[in-house]
């Protein structure tokens, strides 16, 4: 399939700090891919260079089979800004109105583009007097003008309420599902989790991780953390059989490889009326992501 | 085009809400009348009608005002955008940085135009009140509307250039302020200086002419006094304007104010996000 946006080893110095380090990526269409990385990791850069507002040093940069920034490219590609401010002194529905003029078509959509993230009942009062969602929203909105084939968003959950992100979220589904390919970089990483169809992880501007939660899981190979209630005073018993467990409160802590889950489980079925209740946390999303970042980046 | 026109519309309101519209209209509506207020000493005896001789301290007053008011409009032009943030998202939409700016100048070539209108036109009506013969002098008023334009239009490119070079607003209102000192007060005393020192030398007979054509503020007052009637009722550089061919002045307030667009559009593609 071909793809929307294509880039192939930039690299991006700013006065010697190295924003980005010999990235590659790629996005279909109809894909939704995360952008995750601390703070300055790159993420903010990388969508610049995509959008054509900051030159970059080395390698290719493709955008709906054009150079990044061409006139082509800005016709079909959708920005929302980290921190995307408005003219204070205009109304939403003016605003929108005349991104809509830029990308040639008429401000009467202004409207519906407003009800559509749930701005309506504010689409004529003055952006200044909106609060910092609201504005985000107005950031929203706009990027939904003309069917874009690649949308890239900096932050768009940042300072939305719970119902406001997963409204986002069913939006971004709607335009997955009609094709557009769709960036966005995050730190809520539990919401990236569930929403997005790939993951890539960015530490000091390389990527170290991408692909599905299920593959980042497999490749991080994590231990799992066994939590063992032993029955009212066999606590020295339980501790005794299992190696490497430790006493915590009441309760028997020990991490076990992926592979060795079910062998343990078995020994601790055996040891029978001295174990009340067994519990097994996989790593989650937040153990992952930082062993990815820690482990070339931070 | 379509592009241009949508930021010009989209300033345009933003000019109206900053009240930028309504004070500039005032302020030169007030001065348009205190103007008629000291012209109405008898100007009989010059032979001139009422509305020339007003064009002529109009001209002395546009001078002054149209360039201030020009590097008001247009210090927040683009450190204005930066500083708020809004700058990397227009960017990214499918309109180019010269159209962006262009459609910037047109708004607020249009919010001087209110401004211009309300004043002269107090002046003139006033002028026409009390002469009858006043209506000779409106070819000379019209003359004087636009080239006031073309001189708003010169510094307010010019305003653009400071405002995407210094990045900052407060930076640009105060080289913006200091570039309105140099241009149009200094400039003239140290002309004067020169004439005084030169005792009617090379500079005076060779050079001065030049000066006066280089400075877009001076070749204004050049074109409108030398087409006027009522140079004389003008002190200062009358004399100078009947030297100079009326052409030359003329090209000079019309190349201006491209050279300042030029120079703005070369400022604002150097600025990076
Ligand atoms: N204009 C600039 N000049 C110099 N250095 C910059 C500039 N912009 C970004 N950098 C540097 O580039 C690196 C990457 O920054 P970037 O904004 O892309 O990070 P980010 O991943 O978006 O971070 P965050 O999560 O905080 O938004 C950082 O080290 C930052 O200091
Ligand atoms: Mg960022």
């Amino acid at each position: 399939m071909t793809q929307t946006l294509t880039l192939s080893k930039v690299t991006k110095t700013y006065q010697g700090v190295t924003a980005l380090d010999e990235v590659s990526l790629r996005v279909s269409p109809g894909e939704r891919v995360a952008l995750l990385g601390h703070n300055g990791a790159g993420k903010s850069t990388m969508m610049k260079i995509i959008l054509g507002l900051i030159p970059f040093d080395h390698g290719k940069v493709e955008v709906a089979a054009a150079a990044p920034g061409s006139a082509a490219a800005r016709a079909r590609v959708a920005y929302l800004p980290e921190n995307a401010a408005f003219h204070p002194a205009l109304t939403g529905e003016e605003q929108i109105g005349f991104y809509l003029r830029l990308r040639g078509r008429p401000a009467s959509e202004a409207a519906g583009l407003l009800e559509r993230v749930g701005l309506g009942s504010a689409a004529r009062r003055r952006i200044g007097t909106y609060s910092k969602g609201m504005r985000q929203r107005v950031g929203l909105a706009q990027t939904l003008i003309g069917a874009p084939d690649l949308l890239v968003l900096d932050e768009p959950t940042s300072g939305l309420d719970p119902v406001s992100r997963r409204d986002f979220y069913a939006l971004l589904d709607g335009l997955a599902s009609d094709g557009a390919a769709i960036l966005l970089s995050s730190h809520a990483l539990t919401e990236v989790e569930a929403r997005t169809d790939r993951i890539v992880i960015l530490a000091k501007g390389r990527v170290v991780a991408e692909g599905t939660l299920a593959d980042l899981r497999r490749q991080a190979a994590l231990p799992l953390q066994v939590q063992v209630t032993p029955a009212v005073d066999k606590a020295g018993a339980v501790l005794a059989a299992l190696p490497g467990a430790t006493a915590a409160g009441r309760q028997v802590v020990l991490s076990c490889a992926q592979d060795d889950k079910l062998p343990l489980l078995a020994r601790i079925a055996a040891l029978n009326g001295a174990v009340a209740d067994v519990d097994i946390q996989p790593p989650s999303l937040e153990d992952i992501y930082s062993h990815f970042s820690r482990r070339d980046g931070q | 085009m379509n592009r241009i026109l949508a930021t010009c519309a989209a300033e345009f309101r933003i000019a109206r809400r900053n009240r930028w519209v309504t004070i500039s209209a005032l302020m030169m509506v007030l001065f348009g009348m205190v103007l008629s207020a000291a012209g109405s000493a008898p100007t009989g005896a010059l032979g001139a009608d009422r509305l020339s001789v007003t064009v002529a301290s109009l001209t002395s007053l546009a001078v002054y005002l149209v360039p201030l008011l020009a590097l008001l409009l247009a210090f927040d032009a683009v450190a204005g955008e930066l500083e708020r943030g809004t700058l990397p998202l227009l960017l990214a939409y499918p309109v180019s940085r010269p159209e962006a700016l262009i459609g910037k100048l047109i708004a607020h070539l249009a919010v001087l135009s209110v401004a211009l209108l309300a004043g002269y036109g107090t002046a003139a009506l006033a002028a026409i009140a009390v002469d009858t013969r006043a209506l000779a002098g409106l070819p000379a008023l019209f003359r004087l509307f636009w080239s006031s334009l073309l001189l708003g239009a010169t510094f307010l490119g010019t305003g653009y250039a400071l405002s995407a070079w210094s990045r900052r607003p407060s930076a640009a209102a105060g080289l913006g302020i200091g570039l309105w000192l140099v241009v149009i007060v200094l400039y003239d005393l140290a002309l004067l200086a020169g004439i005084v020192a030169d005792n009617g030398g090379f500079f005076t007979t060779a050079l001065f002419p030049y000066a006066l054509l280089a400075n877009p503020a001076d070749a204004f007052r050049l074109y409108n006094l030398s087409a006027s009637q009522a140079t004389a009722a003008a002190a200062g550089i009358a004399g100078a304007a009947a030297t100079i061919p009326g052409w030359q002045s003329l090209a000079s307030i019309l190349l201006w104010p491209l050279a300042a667009l030029g120079l703005a559009i070369a400022a604002f593609r150097k600025v990076t996000l």
